[in-house]
């Protein structure tokens, strides 16, 4: 027992500090902020509050500012996944075979990931002006320079949840698509030549190359990506907040009510729709990384 | 093992996206007519992709007089460096407080997570991989979660609000990833018989690590160095919550510049390719190994 100790232990030391700090900064200030979500801490007084149960919670899932706030999330996750995933995946089946200049796609394709979201924010902002007709600016205004005057919309500003929140996942779309293209095109060229030989050997027409030998093969991927994307989507914050400023209901989320919320002190609930969020976020990532350690494991 | 699972993390990931792809030297499934419509469609992405940045650029030289909805399109009428000028008097602070606070807080989370990863690639311990999990699951958090109790735990250890607040805030939260990157980077390059061999001649966990990992961890170094640096730079939500526009970083800064009711568009966009300019440099020069954090980000396949 001492030698098994002696040989593993300094390993353990070396992660005890990590465990330690993520243990606090993690685990011990997200109980902190359930804790926090029980409570009747409506005002930034300080002192001791009184526990309510789950009572903040209730309101918030009857509450209809909550609750437009998680629609509007729901479809922006739709929207954003969809187009990334389209974007991408297109991206990467133009460039897989090779292009002449194919470096210079992946590099503009990929560019703007390295960009922040305010900075990304500005332009949009400024492209996604809701003025239409005479007066049109941004987009609306480089369609009718082209001639496609009906594609003028008043982008987030009006119509229904969908082209209000589709508005906003188009810029989410423009910055994270070259990551998705990245991820497929790795996934692409993992596949050992050999079974795109065979394929064709076997008389295989492009399509059922794709679709029965190659697509199969970046399943993993598309999980990946479909989790990676999902999760990103949950959490979008600085894209909005740029665009719309944070106190439009037409486009406010969770993560955007939280920081409303707490601008007026209501600490409670703000808590509350942190805890909703991570909650959410959890559903999603828990079961990967459970099964990524399983995966680790049997190797 | 998928092919992404063991690239993931090193500049191979990289390497990877650019090999020569098989078909070409096939030959088959391109003909001259399928690979111009490829072309044509590749071209009109990258005027989609490449719009924004013509608008900024456009935008950032124009003059107060040459905003006119008609004109938004065309290029300034009159050349001028006024946007400029504006904007970098507005960020020159927050600037400065933005590279002192990336740097460091890219180091510091990168040392962290090099010796994490060695331990968790190569000298594990039973339960390895809860406490694996365990640092993973704080890469994924919605940082709300935390960011009440974490403005109160810094009150109290009284730690100056502004860049030493988010230097420990970016160390602490950017711990899982770096680890990650470093434990895949680690399974991949480094043979566990090395390891068992330097074990059988009696080396230490910290020999090991100074004689036979750390020479050859510069790639992983790189990576984690400039996924880092980005995301900190680029990060805005820390920012808000835990800093103001006196001692805040440039995502704040040019949130300011661009927010509110009259908005300068001339000087916004010059502004945000003045706080874009340090990671688009990093990307520029770096290209290759950016992806690889990119990669590393994606997991497992």
């Amino acid at each position: 027992m001492h030698g098994r100790i002696r040989t593993w232990g300094p390993g353990a030391l070396v992660l005890l500090p990590t465990v330690l700090l993520l243990g606090y900064f993690v685990y011990g200030l997200i109980a902190w902020s359930f804790n926090t979500s029980l409570t009747n801490r409506h005002t930034a007084r300080k002192g001791p509050a009184d526990y309510v149960g789950f009572e903040n919670y209730g309101h918030l899932f009857t509450e209809d500012r909550f609750l437009n706030s998680l629609k509007n999330l729901g479809v922006l996750t739709v929207a954003f996944i969809v187009g990334t995933l389209i974007f991408g995946l297109i991206w990467a089946l133009l460039l897989e075979k090779g292009v002449p200049g194919e470096s210079i796609f992946r590099s503009v394709f990929l560019f703007p990931m390295a960009i922040s979201m305010i900075a990304s924010g500005v332009v949009w902002g400024w492209l996604l002006n809701p003025s239409q007709g005479d007066d049109a600016r941004g987009l609306n205004r480089l369609f009718a320079i082209l001639h496609l005057n009906f594609l003028e919309n008043p982008w987030w500003t009006g119509g229904s949840r969908w082209t209000t929140m589709m508005s906003i996942a188009l810029p989410a779309v423009w910055q994270m698509s070259g990551y998705i293209m990245a991820l497929f095109l790795a996934g692409f060229r993992g596949i050992p030549p050999e079974l795109r030989e065979a394929a064709r050997v076997d008389g295989a027409s492009e399509f059922k190359l794709y679709r029965h030998v190659l697509f199969p093969q970046l399943s993993p991927i598309a999980l990946s990506a479909l989790i990676i994307l999902g999760h990103i989507s949950l959490k979008l914050f600085d894209l909005i907040y740029a665009i719309t400023g944070p106190n439009q209901f037409r486009t406010e989320v969770p993560a955007i009510l939280m920081w409303n919320t707490l601008l007026r002190s209501d600490q409670a609930k703000a808590a509350a729709i942190a805890i909703v969020m991570l909650a959410v976020v959890a559903v999603l990532v828990i079961p990967y990384l459970a099964l990524t350690v399983r995966h680790e494991e049997e190797r | 093992m998928t092919a992404v699972e063991a690239q993931a993390a090193t500049g191979k990931a990289a390497a990877a996206i650019s090999r020569k792809p098989p078909s070409s030297r096939l030959g088959e499934g391109t003909t001259r007519r399928s690979r111009t419509i490829r072309y044509v469609l590749l071209l009109l992405f990258l005027l989609f992709v490449l719009t924004p940045v013509y608008v900024v650029l456009i935008t950032s030289f124009k003059t107060s007089g040459d905003t006119t909805a008609a004109s938004q399109w065309n290029l300034p009428k009159e050349w001028t460096l006024e946007p400029w000028r504006k904007a970098w008097d507005v960020l020159q602070p927050y600037m400065i407080r933005s590279l002192s606070l990336a740097i460091p807080a890219a180091i510091i989370s990168s040392v962290i997570g090099s010796a994490n990863g060695f331990v968790l690639a190569r000298w594990r311990f039973p339960g390895a991989n809860i406490v694996f999990a365990f640092i993973l699951f704080g890469m994924f958090i919605p940082y709300q979660a935390v960011m009440l109790p974490l403005r109160t735990t810094f009150t109290e250890l009284d730690i100056t609000r502004g860049v030493p607040t988010l230097i420990v805030a970016h160390c602490i939260y950017g711990i899982p990833i770096c680890t990650l990157i470093f434990r895949n980077y680690y399974a991949t390059i480094v043979p566990n018989e090395i390891i068992e061999s330097a074990r059988v001649d009696g080396a230490g966990l910290i020999q090991t690590y100074a004689r036979i990992i750390l020479p050859i961890s510069i790639s992983g170094f790189v990576v984690t160095l400039i996924w880092q640096f980005t995301s900190v730079w680029n990060d805005f939500l820390f920012a808000l919550f835990l800093t103001q526009q006196n001692n805040g970083p440039v995502t704040l800064g040019l949130a300011a510049l661009s927010g509110g009711q009259k908005v300068d568009y001339a000087a916004s966009m010059a502004g945000a390719l003045i706080t874009s300019f340090p990671t688009l440099l990093v990307y520029i020069l770096l290209g290759r190994w950016f992806i690889g954090g990119l990669m590393a980000g994606a997991l497992k396949g």
